[in-house]
Protein backbone atom coordinates (compact mmCIF):
# COMPACT_ATOMS: atom_id res chain seq x y z
CA UNK A 1 0.00 0.00 0.00
CA UNK A 2 1.23 3.68 -0.91
CA UNK A 3 -0.01 6.82 1.17
CA UNK A 4 0.66 8.96 -2.61
CA UNK A 5 -1.92 6.22 -4.31
CA UNK A 6 -4.59 6.48 -1.34
CA UNK A 7 -4.38 9.96 -1.09
CA UNK A 8 -4.76 10.48 -4.31
CA UNK A 9 -7.63 8.37 -4.97
CA UNK A 10 -9.06 9.57 -1.36
CA UNK A 11 -9.36 13.24 -3.05
CA UNK A 12 -10.49 12.01 -6.32
CA UNK A 13 -13.74 10.80 -4.60
CA UNK A 14 -14.19 14.23 -2.64
CA UNK A 15 -13.74 15.55 -6.57
CA UNK A 16 -16.17 13.02 -8.03
CA UNK A 17 -18.72 13.76 -5.52
CA UNK A 18 -18.49 17.21 -6.05
CA UNK A 19 -19.64 17.09 -9.58
CA UNK A 20 -23.47 15.60 -8.24
CA UNK A 21 -23.98 19.34 -6.99
CA UNK A 22 -22.28 20.22 -9.93
CA UNK A 23 -24.28 18.60 -11.83
CA UNK A 24 -27.38 19.81 -10.28
CA UNK A 25 -26.33 23.57 -11.27
CA UNK A 26 -25.72 22.32 -14.97
CA UNK A 27 -29.32 21.04 -15.05
CA UNK A 28 -30.97 23.57 -12.66
CA UNK A 29 -29.99 26.82 -14.63
CA UNK A 30 -31.13 25.51 -17.93
CA UNK A 31 -35.11 24.88 -16.54
CA UNK A 32 -37.67 27.90 -16.14
CA UNK A 33 -37.53 29.29 -12.56
CA UNK A 34 -40.65 27.13 -11.81
CA UNK A 35 -38.77 24.25 -11.56
CA UNK A 36 -35.14 24.77 -10.72
CA UNK A 37 -35.53 23.59 -7.33
CA UNK A 38 -37.11 20.30 -8.42
CA UNK A 39 -34.17 20.10 -10.78
CA UNK A 40 -31.43 20.65 -7.75
CA UNK A 41 -33.15 18.30 -5.87
CA UNK A 42 -33.53 15.28 -8.58
CA UNK A 43 -29.37 15.26 -8.43
CA UNK A 44 -28.93 16.25 -4.63
CA UNK A 45 -31.53 13.09 -3.67
CA UNK A 46 -29.19 10.48 -5.85
CA UNK A 47 -26.51 11.47 -3.63
CA UNK A 48 -29.02 9.93 -0.40
CA UNK A 49 -30.34 7.44 -1.81
CA UNK A 50 -27.58 5.38 -4.12
CA UNK A 51 -25.22 5.91 -0.91
CA UNK A 52 -27.47 4.05 1.03
CA UNK A 53 -28.17 1.31 -0.92
CA UNK A 54 -24.34 1.49 -1.66
CA UNK A 55 -23.68 0.56 1.49
CA UNK A 56 -26.34 -2.31 2.43
CA UNK A 57 -25.54 -3.90 -0.82
CA UNK A 58 -24.40 -2.18 -4.02
CA UNK A 59 -20.90 -2.05 -3.86
CA UNK A 60 -21.76 -6.20 -3.12
CA UNK A 61 -23.49 -6.77 -6.38
CA UNK A 62 -20.91 -4.70 -8.18
CA UNK A 63 -17.63 -5.89 -6.89
CA UNK A 64 -18.56 -8.56 -5.52
CA UNK A 65 -17.01 -12.10 -6.79
CA UNK A 66 -18.86 -12.84 -10.06
CA UNK A 67 -22.22 -14.97 -9.72
CA UNK A 68 -21.93 -16.37 -13.21
CA UNK A 69 -21.28 -15.03 -16.66
CA UNK A 70 -19.67 -12.17 -15.64
CA UNK A 71 -23.38 -10.72 -15.26
CA UNK A 72 -23.93 -9.49 -11.62
CA UNK A 73 -21.34 -9.54 -8.18
CA UNK A 74 -22.22 -11.58 -5.57
CA UNK A 75 -23.09 -10.88 -1.60
CA UNK A 76 -19.22 -11.35 -0.47
CA UNK A 77 -19.62 -7.32 0.97
CA UNK A 78 -22.78 -6.74 1.78
CA UNK A 79 -23.33 -4.30 4.42
CA UNK A 80 -19.57 -3.86 3.52
CA UNK A 81 -18.68 -6.66 5.49
CA UNK A 82 -15.26 -7.77 5.03
CA UNK A 83 -14.25 -5.08 3.68
CA UNK A 84 -12.69 -2.96 6.32
CA UNK A 85 -8.38 -3.44 6.75
CA UNK A 86 -8.07 -5.04 3.54
CA UNK A 87 -6.98 -3.67 0.50
CA UNK A 88 -7.53 -4.25 -3.12
CA UNK A 89 -5.41 -3.62 -6.01
CA UNK A 90 -4.09 -4.73 -9.29
CA UNK A 91 -1.33 -6.83 -7.87
CA UNK A 92 -2.81 -10.26 -8.86
CA UNK A 93 -3.53 -8.72 -12.55
CA UNK A 94 -6.62 -9.44 -14.55
CA UNK A 95 -4.64 -9.02 -18.02
CA UNK A 96 -7.19 -6.65 -19.43
CA UNK A 97 -6.91 -4.53 -16.09
CA UNK A 98 -5.96 -1.37 -17.27
CA UNK A 99 -3.34 -0.57 -14.91
CA UNK A 100 0.41 -1.60 -15.31
CA UNK A 101 2.08 -1.61 -11.92
CA UNK A 102 0.93 -3.50 -9.30
CA UNK A 103 -0.26 -0.96 -6.46
CA UNK A 104 -2.55 -1.36 -3.91
CA UNK A 105 -5.30 0.63 -2.15
CA UNK A 106 -7.43 0.73 0.85
CA UNK A 107 -10.54 -1.40 0.04
CA UNK A 108 -12.78 1.33 1.49
CA UNK A 109 -10.91 4.24 -0.07
CA UNK A 110 -12.11 2.06 -3.89
CA UNK A 111 -15.43 1.57 -2.42
CA UNK A 112 -15.81 5.30 -1.63
CA UNK A 113 -14.37 6.51 -5.02
CA UNK A 114 -17.24 4.18 -6.93
CA UNK A 115 -19.83 5.21 -4.99
CA UNK A 116 -19.29 8.45 -5.99
CA UNK A 117 -19.78 7.06 -9.84
CA UNK A 118 -22.55 5.40 -9.20
CA UNK A 119 -24.22 8.93 -7.84
CA UNK A 120 -23.66 10.83 -10.95
CA UNK A 121 -24.68 8.48 -13.04
CA UNK A 122 -27.99 8.33 -11.83
CA UNK A 123 -27.90 11.88 -11.30
CA UNK A 124 -27.28 12.71 -14.94
CA UNK A 125 -30.78 10.66 -15.81
CA UNK A 126 -32.65 13.40 -14.48
CA UNK A 127 -31.77 15.95 -17.35
CA UNK A 128 -34.39 13.87 -19.58
CA UNK A 129 -37.40 14.37 -17.75
CA UNK A 130 -36.63 17.95 -16.47
CA UNK A 131 -40.03 19.63 -15.03
CA UNK A 132 -42.27 17.22 -14.69
CA UNK A 133 -41.20 14.21 -12.92
CA UNK A 134 -42.81 13.27 -9.19
CA UNK A 135 -40.27 13.45 -6.60
CA UNK A 136 -41.01 10.00 -4.93
CA UNK A 137 -41.45 8.39 -8.09
CA UNK A 138 -38.16 9.53 -9.29
CA UNK A 139 -36.25 8.82 -5.82
CA UNK A 140 -38.18 5.17 -6.27
CA UNK A 141 -36.79 4.97 -9.47
CA UNK A 142 -33.10 6.04 -8.71
CA UNK A 143 -33.15 3.42 -6.40
CA UNK A 144 -34.05 0.40 -8.42
CA UNK A 145 -32.61 1.59 -11.26
CA UNK A 146 -29.12 1.63 -9.57
CA UNK A 147 -30.09 -2.33 -8.12
CA UNK A 148 -30.78 -3.53 -11.59
CA UNK A 149 -28.77 -1.49 -13.83
CA UNK A 150 -26.36 -0.02 -12.78
CA UNK A 151 -24.17 -2.03 -10.33
CA UNK A 152 -24.90 -4.89 -12.83
CA UNK A 153 -23.37 -2.81 -15.83
CA UNK A 154 -20.57 -1.76 -13.24
CA UNK A 155 -20.22 -4.76 -12.21
CA UNK A 156 -19.43 -5.91 -16.13
CA UNK A 157 -16.94 -2.98 -17.28
CA UNK A 158 -15.13 -2.21 -13.70
CA UNK A 159 -14.99 -5.55 -12.51
CA UNK A 160 -11.46 -7.05 -13.00
CA UNK A 161 -10.61 -10.78 -12.25
CA UNK A 162 -9.10 -10.90 -8.51
CA UNK A 163 -9.16 -7.20 -7.82
CA UNK A 164 -11.25 -7.22 -4.89
CA UNK A 165 -10.32 -10.51 -3.71
CA UNK A 166 -8.33 -13.61 -4.56
CA UNK A 167 -9.85 -15.96 -7.03
CA UNK A 168 -12.29 -13.23 -7.18
CA UNK A 169 -14.04 -13.27 -11.05
CA UNK A 170 -14.97 -10.02 -12.43
CA UNK A 171 -17.34 -8.72 -15.30
CA UNK A 172 -17.53 -10.04 -18.45
CA UNK A 173 -17.17 -6.89 -20.37
CA UNK A 174 -13.91 -6.27 -18.68
CA UNK A 175 -12.44 -9.41 -18.69
CA UNK A 176 -13.88 -11.80 -20.96
CA UNK A 177 -14.50 -8.81 -23.92
CA UNK A 178 -11.64 -7.01 -23.20
CA UNK A 179 -12.83 -3.89 -24.18
CA UNK A 180 -11.20 -1.06 -22.76
CA UNK A 181 -13.47 2.05 -20.63
CA UNK A 182 -10.89 3.90 -18.49
CA UNK A 183 -13.50 5.81 -16.66
CA UNK A 184 -17.18 4.62 -17.26
CA UNK A 185 -17.65 5.85 -21.04
CA UNK A 186 -20.15 2.57 -21.22
CA UNK A 187 -21.09 2.13 -17.17
CA UNK A 188 -21.82 5.98 -16.58
CA UNK A 189 -22.19 8.00 -20.29
CA UNK A 190 -23.74 5.33 -22.49
CA UNK A 191 -25.89 3.70 -19.58
CA UNK A 192 -27.38 7.42 -18.41
CA UNK A 193 -28.13 8.26 -21.86
CA UNK A 194 -29.56 5.32 -22.50
CA UNK A 195 -32.13 5.34 -19.47
CA UNK A 196 -32.41 9.34 -20.49
CA UNK A 197 -34.15 8.04 -23.73
CA UNK A 198 -36.04 5.48 -22.12
CA UNK A 199 -37.54 7.77 -19.01
CA UNK A 200 -37.91 10.99 -22.03
CA UNK A 201 -40.11 8.32 -23.92
CA UNK A 202 -41.85 6.67 -20.91
CA UNK A 203 -42.75 10.41 -19.16
CA UNK A 204 -43.52 11.59 -22.38
CA UNK A 205 -43.34 15.64 -23.35
CA UNK A 206 -43.61 18.37 -20.90
CA UNK A 207 -47.00 20.71 -21.76
CA UNK A 208 -46.47 22.75 -25.15
CA UNK A 209 -43.07 20.94 -26.00
CA UNK A 210 -41.90 22.31 -28.21
CA UNK A 211 -44.00 24.67 -29.19
CA UNK A 212 -43.55 27.11 -25.70
CA UNK A 213 -40.44 28.33 -25.32
CA UNK A 214 -38.38 27.11 -22.52
CA UNK A 215 -35.48 29.15 -21.92
CA UNK A 216 -32.93 28.28 -19.26
CA UNK A 217 -33.42 30.90 -16.81
CA UNK A 218 -29.99 31.51 -15.07
CA UNK A 219 -27.17 30.58 -17.87
CA UNK A 220 -24.25 31.58 -15.41
CA UNK A 221 -25.68 28.44 -13.39
CA UNK A 222 -25.29 26.67 -16.12
CA UNK A 223 -21.53 27.66 -17.17
CA UNK A 224 -21.40 27.60 -12.97
CA UNK A 225 -22.05 23.67 -13.13
CA UNK A 226 -19.91 23.29 -15.75
CA UNK A 227 -16.51 24.48 -14.36
CA UNK A 228 -17.51 22.37 -11.00
CA UNK A 229 -18.14 19.03 -13.38
CA UNK A 230 -14.82 19.81 -15.08
CA UNK A 231 -12.71 20.14 -11.81
CA UNK A 232 -14.93 17.56 -10.22
CA UNK A 233 -14.19 15.27 -13.72
CA UNK A 234 -10.31 14.56 -12.86
CA UNK A 235 -11.33 12.89 -10.09
CA UNK A 236 -13.29 10.74 -12.07
CA UNK A 237 -10.86 10.01 -15.27
CA UNK A 238 -7.41 11.04 -13.19
CA UNK A 239 -8.56 9.17 -10.39
CA UNK A 240 -9.53 6.27 -12.21
CA UNK A 241 -5.60 5.06 -12.55
CA UNK A 242 -6.06 4.54 -8.84
CA UNK A 243 -2.51 5.74 -8.03
CA UNK A 244 -0.37 8.70 -8.00
CA UNK A 245 1.33 7.90 -11.12
CA UNK A 246 2.03 8.60 -14.54
CA UNK A 247 -1.27 7.49 -15.80
CA UNK A 248 -3.43 9.72 -13.54
CA UNK A 249 -0.93 12.31 -15.12
CA UNK A 250 -1.60 11.02 -18.86
CA UNK A 251 -5.67 10.38 -17.82
CA UNK A 252 -5.11 14.64 -16.37
CA UNK A 253 -3.70 16.08 -19.62
CA UNK A 254 -5.97 13.83 -21.77
CA UNK A 255 -8.91 15.12 -20.29
CA UNK A 256 -8.17 18.83 -20.45
CA UNK A 257 -7.14 18.47 -23.86
CA UNK A 258 -10.30 16.51 -25.28
CA UNK A 259 -12.72 19.11 -23.39
CA UNK A 260 -10.79 22.20 -24.38
CA UNK A 261 -11.25 21.23 -28.32
CA UNK A 262 -14.89 20.04 -27.38
CA UNK A 263 -15.42 23.30 -26.47
CA UNK A 264 -14.13 24.78 -29.93
CA UNK A 265 -16.16 22.40 -31.82
CA UNK A 266 -19.19 23.22 -30.26
CA UNK A 267 -18.81 26.58 -30.48
CA UNK A 268 -17.63 26.43 -34.43
CA UNK A 269 -20.99 24.68 -35.08
CA UNK A 270 -22.92 27.15 -33.53
CA UNK A 271 -21.38 29.84 -35.55
CA UNK A 272 -21.99 28.37 -38.95
CA UNK A 273 -25.43 27.29 -37.53
CA UNK A 274 -26.84 30.24 -35.81
CA UNK A 275 -24.85 32.84 -36.08
CA UNK A 276 -23.72 33.36 -32.63
CA UNK A 277 -21.51 31.21 -30.42
CA UNK A 278 -23.40 31.02 -26.79
CA UNK A 279 -22.32 30.79 -22.98
CA UNK A 280 -25.22 27.73 -23.40
CA UNK A 281 -23.28 26.05 -26.09
CA UNK A 282 -19.27 26.81 -24.08
CA UNK A 283 -21.03 24.88 -21.35
CA UNK A 284 -22.61 21.95 -23.47
CA UNK A 285 -19.07 21.55 -25.30
CA UNK A 286 -16.80 21.20 -22.19
CA UNK A 287 -19.20 18.59 -21.28
CA UNK A 288 -19.33 16.41 -24.26
CA UNK A 289 -15.71 16.84 -24.74
CA UNK A 290 -15.48 15.05 -20.79
CA UNK A 291 -18.06 12.36 -21.66
CA UNK A 292 -16.17 11.66 -24.72
CA UNK A 293 -12.75 11.81 -23.29
CA UNK A 294 -14.09 9.41 -20.10
CA UNK A 295 -13.10 6.16 -21.33
CA UNK A 296 -10.51 6.73 -23.44
CA UNK A 297 -8.71 9.09 -21.65
CA UNK A 298 -5.53 6.14 -20.31
CA UNK A 299 -5.41 5.41 -23.42
CA UNK A 300 -4.60 7.63 -26.06
CA UNK A 301 -2.43 10.46 -26.33
CA UNK A 302 -2.86 14.22 -25.56
CA UNK A 303 -3.56 14.45 -29.54
CA UNK A 304 -5.52 11.56 -29.69
CA UNK A 305 -7.25 13.07 -26.73
CA UNK A 306 -7.95 16.53 -29.07
CA UNK A 307 -9.15 14.63 -31.86
CA UNK A 308 -11.61 12.97 -30.08
CA UNK A 309 -12.67 15.83 -27.78
CA UNK A 310 -13.23 17.58 -31.36
CA UNK A 311 -15.15 15.02 -32.94
CA UNK A 312 -17.48 15.16 -29.96
CA UNK A 313 -17.61 18.77 -29.74
CA UNK A 314 -19.07 18.67 -33.56
CA UNK A 315 -21.17 15.83 -33.46
CA UNK A 316 -23.09 16.56 -29.93
CA UNK A 317 -23.85 20.01 -30.93
CA UNK A 318 -25.62 18.17 -34.04
CA UNK A 319 -26.96 15.85 -32.01
CA UNK A 320 -29.25 17.98 -29.54
CA UNK A 321 -31.60 18.47 -32.47
CA UNK A 322 -31.99 15.34 -33.22
CA UNK A 323 -34.82 15.38 -30.65
CA UNK A 324 -37.04 17.55 -32.38
CA UNK A 325 -36.51 15.52 -35.37
CA UNK A 326 -37.82 12.56 -33.49
CA UNK A 327 -40.20 14.54 -31.32
CA UNK A 328 -39.14 12.90 -27.33
CA UNK A 329 -38.95 15.67 -24.97
CA UNK A 330 -35.01 15.39 -23.78
CA UNK A 331 -35.25 18.42 -21.86
CA UNK A 332 -31.60 18.93 -21.42
CA UNK A 333 -30.11 16.63 -23.81
CA UNK A 334 -28.90 13.64 -21.77
CA UNK A 335 -29.15 11.52 -25.03
CA UNK A 336 -27.09 14.34 -27.51
CA UNK A 337 -24.69 14.72 -24.85
CA UNK A 338 -24.08 11.52 -22.53
CA UNK A 339 -25.19 9.18 -25.15
CA UNK A 340 -23.42 10.04 -28.42
CA UNK A 341 -20.54 11.40 -26.20
CA UNK A 342 -20.59 8.11 -24.55
CA UNK A 343 -20.52 6.55 -27.81
CA UNK A 344 -18.34 8.54 -29.64
CA UNK A 345 -15.48 8.18 -26.87
CA UNK A 346 -16.19 4.37 -26.77
CA UNK A 347 -15.79 3.81 -30.32
CA UNK A 348 -13.00 6.15 -30.86
CA UNK A 349 -10.76 3.88 -28.38
CA UNK A 350 -10.89 1.62 -31.08
CA UNK A 351 -8.91 4.13 -33.60
CA UNK A 352 -6.79 6.01 -31.07
CA UNK A 353 -5.93 3.67 -28.22
CA UNK A 354 -2.04 3.47 -28.35
CA UNK A 355 0.04 0.62 -25.91
CA UNK A 356 2.62 3.88 -25.71
CA UNK A 357 0.26 5.39 -23.38
CA UNK A 358 -0.36 2.85 -21.29
CA UNK A 359 1.26 -0.32 -21.92
CA UNK A 360 -1.58 -2.17 -19.91
CA UNK A 361 -4.19 -0.94 -22.72
CA UNK A 362 -4.49 -1.86 -26.46
CA UNK A 363 -3.31 -0.33 -30.28
CA UNK A 364 -6.52 0.70 -31.90
CA UNK A 365 -6.68 1.04 -35.81
CA UNK A 366 -4.52 3.82 -35.83
CA UNK A 367 -1.64 2.18 -33.96
CA UNK A 368 -1.62 -1.24 -35.92
CA UNK A 369 -4.58 -2.89 -33.70
CA UNK A 370 -6.42 -3.53 -36.54
CA UNK A 371 -10.11 -3.44 -36.17
CA UNK A 372 -10.00 -5.73 -33.49
CA UNK A 373 -10.12 -3.49 -30.48
CA UNK A 374 -12.78 -1.59 -32.45
CA UNK A 375 -15.15 -4.34 -32.86
CA UNK A 376 -15.06 -4.86 -29.08
CA UNK A 377 -15.75 -1.34 -28.09
CA UNK A 378 -19.11 -1.44 -30.58
CA UNK A 379 -19.78 -4.56 -28.35
CA UNK A 380 -19.56 -3.23 -25.35
CA UNK A 381 -21.58 -0.08 -26.20
CA UNK A 382 -24.31 -1.74 -27.85
CA UNK A 383 -24.45 -4.30 -24.69
CA UNK A 384 -24.87 -1.57 -22.48
CA UNK A 385 -27.33 0.51 -24.44
CA UNK A 386 -29.36 -1.77 -25.19
CA UNK A 387 -29.62 -3.20 -21.59
CA UNK A 388 -29.55 0.15 -20.20
CA UNK A 389 -32.95 1.52 -22.55
CA UNK A 390 -34.64 -1.86 -22.31
CA UNK A 391 -34.53 -2.04 -18.43
CA UNK A 392 -35.16 1.49 -17.92
CA UNK A 393 -37.92 1.59 -20.05
CA UNK A 394 -39.79 -1.66 -18.07
CA UNK A 395 -38.71 0.15 -14.76
CA UNK A 396 -40.37 3.52 -15.61
CA UNK A 397 -43.43 1.83 -17.65
CA UNK A 398 -43.82 -0.23 -13.59
CA UNK A 399 -43.75 2.55 -11.99
CA UNK A 400 -45.99 5.10 -14.26
CA UNK A 401 -48.71 2.52 -13.93
CA UNK A 402 -48.37 1.69 -10.29
CA UNK A 403 -47.98 4.67 -8.61
CA UNK A 404 -47.48 7.25 -11.42
CA UNK A 405 -44.66 9.10 -12.47
CA UNK A 406 -45.65 12.24 -13.93
CA UNK A 407 -47.14 15.47 -12.32
CA UNK A 408 -50.31 16.78 -13.07
CA UNK A 409 -50.91 19.31 -16.01
CA UNK A 410 -51.99 21.96 -13.39
CA UNK A 411 -49.10 21.15 -11.36
CA UNK A 412 -46.35 21.46 -14.31
CA UNK A 413 -48.13 24.66 -15.31
CA UNK A 414 -48.16 26.08 -12.03
CA UNK A 415 -44.47 25.24 -11.69
CA UNK A 416 -43.31 21.47 -10.35
CA UNK A 417 -41.53 23.51 -7.34
CA UNK A 418 -44.52 24.63 -5.76
CA UNK A 419 -46.36 21.42 -6.30
CA UNK A 420 -43.53 19.00 -5.05
CA UNK A 421 -41.60 20.84 -2.40
CA UNK A 422 -44.31 23.94 -1.79
CA UNK A 423 -41.18 25.95 -2.23
CA UNK A 424 -40.02 28.72 -4.89
CA UNK A 425 -36.69 29.03 -5.84
CA UNK A 426 -36.54 33.18 -6.07
CA UNK A 427 -38.67 35.84 -5.11
CA UNK A 428 -39.43 37.91 -7.12
CA UNK A 429 -43.06 39.37 -9.60
CA UNK A 430 -45.14 37.25 -10.60
CA UNK A 431 -44.54 38.38 -14.24
CA UNK A 432 -41.39 36.85 -14.38
CA UNK A 433 -39.93 33.28 -15.63
CA UNK A 434 -43.82 32.00 -15.04
CA UNK A 435 -43.30 31.88 -11.63
CA UNK A 436 -46.21 32.39 -9.38
CA UNK A 437 -46.56 34.35 -6.39
CA UNK A 438 -50.30 33.62 -5.76
CA UNK A 439 -48.95 31.23 -2.77
CA UNK A 440 -47.46 33.47 -0.96
CA UNK A 441 -50.73 35.75 -1.34
CA UNK A 442 -52.95 33.04 0.04
CA UNK A 443 -50.82 31.95 2.77
CA UNK A 444 -50.92 35.85 4.07
CA UNK A 445 -54.59 35.94 4.13
CA UNK A 446 -54.66 33.09 5.73
CA UNK A 447 -52.60 34.32 8.44
CA UNK A 448 -49.73 32.05 7.93
CA UNK A 449 -47.66 34.55 7.56
CA UNK A 450 -47.53 37.37 9.45
CA UNK A 451 -47.91 40.98 8.63
CA UNK A 452 -43.60 41.20 8.09
CA UNK A 453 -44.39 39.14 4.43
CA UNK A 454 -41.67 41.06 1.71
CA UNK A 455 -44.76 42.55 -0.88
CA UNK A 456 -43.41 40.78 -4.36
CA UNK A 457 -42.57 44.15 -5.75
CA UNK A 458 -39.55 44.53 -2.70
CA UNK A 459 -36.86 45.32 -4.19
CA UNK A 460 -37.53 46.78 -7.43
CA UNK A 461 -37.91 50.34 -6.48
CA UNK A 462 -35.84 52.73 -9.01
CA UNK A 463 -35.71 50.08 -11.40
CA UNK A 464 -33.60 50.30 -13.81
CA UNK A 465 -31.01 52.08 -12.41
CA UNK B 1 -54.90 67.07 -13.52
CA UNK B 2 -53.35 64.78 -15.59
CA UNK B 3 -51.69 61.59 -15.60
CA UNK B 4 -48.56 61.26 -17.68
CA UNK B 5 -48.00 57.71 -18.41
CA UNK B 6 -44.53 56.78 -20.52
CA UNK B 7 -42.90 53.71 -21.76
CA UNK B 8 -39.45 54.08 -22.15
CA UNK B 9 -36.28 52.08 -22.71
CA UNK B 10 -35.13 51.05 -19.11
CA UNK B 11 -31.91 52.79 -19.90
CA UNK B 12 -33.46 55.89 -20.60
CA UNK B 13 -34.89 56.04 -16.49
CA UNK B 14 -31.91 58.17 -15.05
CA UNK B 15 -32.17 61.17 -17.95
CA UNK B 16 -36.00 61.13 -17.83
CA UNK B 17 -35.77 61.32 -13.98
CA UNK B 18 -32.98 63.90 -14.44
CA UNK B 19 -35.29 65.92 -16.78
CA UNK B 20 -38.32 65.68 -14.44
CA UNK B 21 -36.41 66.57 -11.32
CA UNK B 22 -35.47 69.98 -13.27
CA UNK B 23 -38.92 70.43 -13.90
CA UNK B 24 -40.20 70.72 -10.15
CA UNK B 25 -41.54 67.27 -10.48
CA UNK B 26 -41.57 65.72 -6.95
CA UNK B 27 -42.80 62.52 -7.31
CA UNK B 28 -43.70 59.52 -9.84
CA UNK B 29 -43.77 55.99 -9.59
CA UNK B 30 -41.96 53.28 -12.13
CA UNK B 31 -42.81 49.94 -12.96
CA UNK B 32 -40.69 47.15 -14.71
CA UNK B 33 -42.99 45.94 -17.79
CA UNK B 34 -42.88 43.74 -20.97
CA UNK B 35 -44.55 44.49 -24.68
CA UNK B 36 -43.72 45.49 -27.50
CA UNK B 37 -45.08 48.13 -30.36
CA UNK B 38 -43.07 48.66 -33.58
CA UNK B 39 -39.90 47.44 -32.54
CA UNK B 40 -41.38 43.44 -32.25
CA UNK B 41 -38.93 41.40 -29.72
CA UNK B 42 -35.65 39.51 -30.71
CA UNK B 43 -34.90 35.81 -31.07
CA UNK B 44 -32.50 34.08 -28.72
CA UNK B 45 -30.94 30.69 -30.06
CA UNK B 46 -30.50 27.83 -27.12
CA UNK B 47 -28.77 24.80 -28.35
CA UNK B 48 -29.97 25.25 -31.86
CA UNK B 49 -33.26 25.66 -30.77
CA UNK B 50 -34.40 29.57 -31.72
CA UNK B 51 -36.82 30.75 -29.36
CA UNK B 52 -38.72 34.49 -30.01
CA UNK B 53 -38.96 36.57 -27.47
CA UNK B 54 -41.92 38.71 -28.32
CA UNK B 55 -41.79 41.16 -25.38
CA UNK B 56 -39.27 43.60 -25.04
CA UNK B 57 -38.29 45.02 -21.03
CA UNK B 58 -39.50 48.68 -20.98
CA UNK B 59 -40.24 51.09 -17.70
CA UNK B 60 -43.08 52.84 -17.53
CA UNK B 61 -43.15 55.96 -15.50
CA UNK B 62 -46.09 57.33 -14.31
CA UNK B 63 -46.81 61.31 -13.02
CA UNK B 64 -49.48 63.20 -11.54
CA UNK B 65 -49.36 67.32 -12.79
CA UNK B 66 -52.01 69.76 -12.69
CA UNK B 67 -53.45 70.43 -16.18
CA UNK B 68 -50.49 73.42 -16.62
CA UNK B 69 -47.67 71.65 -16.19
CA UNK B 70 -48.47 68.26 -18.10
CA UNK B 71 -47.84 69.62 -21.42
CA UNK B 72 -43.89 70.56 -20.07
CA UNK B 73 -43.83 66.98 -18.23
CA UNK B 74 -44.61 65.25 -22.15
CA UNK B 75 -42.15 67.47 -23.86
CA UNK B 76 -39.24 66.44 -20.57
CA UNK B 77 -40.22 62.49 -20.90
CA UNK B 78 -40.18 63.13 -24.90
CA UNK B 79 -36.10 64.89 -24.92
CA UNK B 80 -35.22 62.72 -22.25
CA UNK B 81 -35.89 59.37 -23.76
CA UNK B 82 -35.62 59.98 -27.10
CA UNK B 83 -32.71 58.48 -28.94
CA UNK B 84 -33.87 58.05 -32.36
CA UNK B 85 -34.16 54.37 -33.05
CA UNK B 86 -37.09 52.58 -33.11
CA UNK B 87 -38.27 51.06 -30.05
CA UNK B 88 -37.86 54.03 -28.03
CA UNK B 89 -41.31 54.45 -26.38
CA UNK B 90 -44.77 55.95 -26.14
CA UNK B 91 -46.03 58.46 -23.72
CA UNK B 92 -49.77 59.95 -22.98
CA UNK B 93 -52.05 61.94 -20.96
CA UNK B 94 -55.20 60.93 -19.40
CA UNK B 95 -57.42 63.39 -17.29
CA UNK B 96 -57.56 62.46 -13.81
CA UNK B 97 -60.59 63.18 -11.75
CA UNK B 98 -59.32 63.23 -8.22
CA UNK B 99 -56.14 62.94 -5.96
CA UNK B 100 -55.57 61.96 -2.52
CA UNK B 101 -52.65 61.74 -0.48
CA UNK B 102 -53.21 59.15 2.19
CA UNK B 103 -51.29 60.87 5.24
CA UNK B 104 -53.05 63.94 5.11
CA UNK B 105 -56.49 63.85 3.41
CA UNK B 106 -55.38 66.75 1.19
CA UNK B 107 -57.45 66.67 -2.40
CA UNK B 108 -56.79 67.85 -5.83
CA UNK B 109 -53.56 69.63 -6.89
CA UNK B 110 -52.84 69.67 -3.20
CA UNK B 111 -51.85 65.90 -2.62
CA UNK B 112 -49.75 66.64 -6.37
Amino acid sequence: MNAGDTAWVLVSAALVMLMTPGLAFFYGGMVRAKSVLNMLMMSFIALAVVTVLWVLYGYSLTFGNDLGGGLLGGFDFTGLKGVVGTLVGTAPADANAPWVDGHQIPHLVFVVFQLMFAIITAALISGAIADRARFWAWTLFVAVWVTIVYFPVAHWVFNFNGFTGVDFVGGWIATKLGALDFAGGTAVHINAGAAGLALAIVLGKRKGWPREPMRPHNLPFVLLGAGLLWFGWYGFNAGSALGAGDLAGVAFITTTAATAAAVLGWLVVEQFRDGKPTTLGAASGAVAGLVAITPACGFVTPIGALAIGLVAGVLCALAVSLKYRFGFDDSLDVVGIHLVGGLVGTLLIGLFATTGVNPAGKDGLFYGGGLDLLGKQAIAAVAVLGYSFVLTLAIGFLIQKTIGFRVSTEAERAGIDEAEHAESGYEFSSLRGGGSSLGRTADALAGKVGSSTVPTSAGKEGAGR
Amino acid sequence: MKLVTAIIKPFTLDEVKAALEQLGVLGMTVSEVQGYGRQKGHTEVYRGAEYSVDFVPKVRVEVLTDDATSDKVVAAVVEAARTGKIGDGKVWVTPVETVVRVRTGERGTDAI
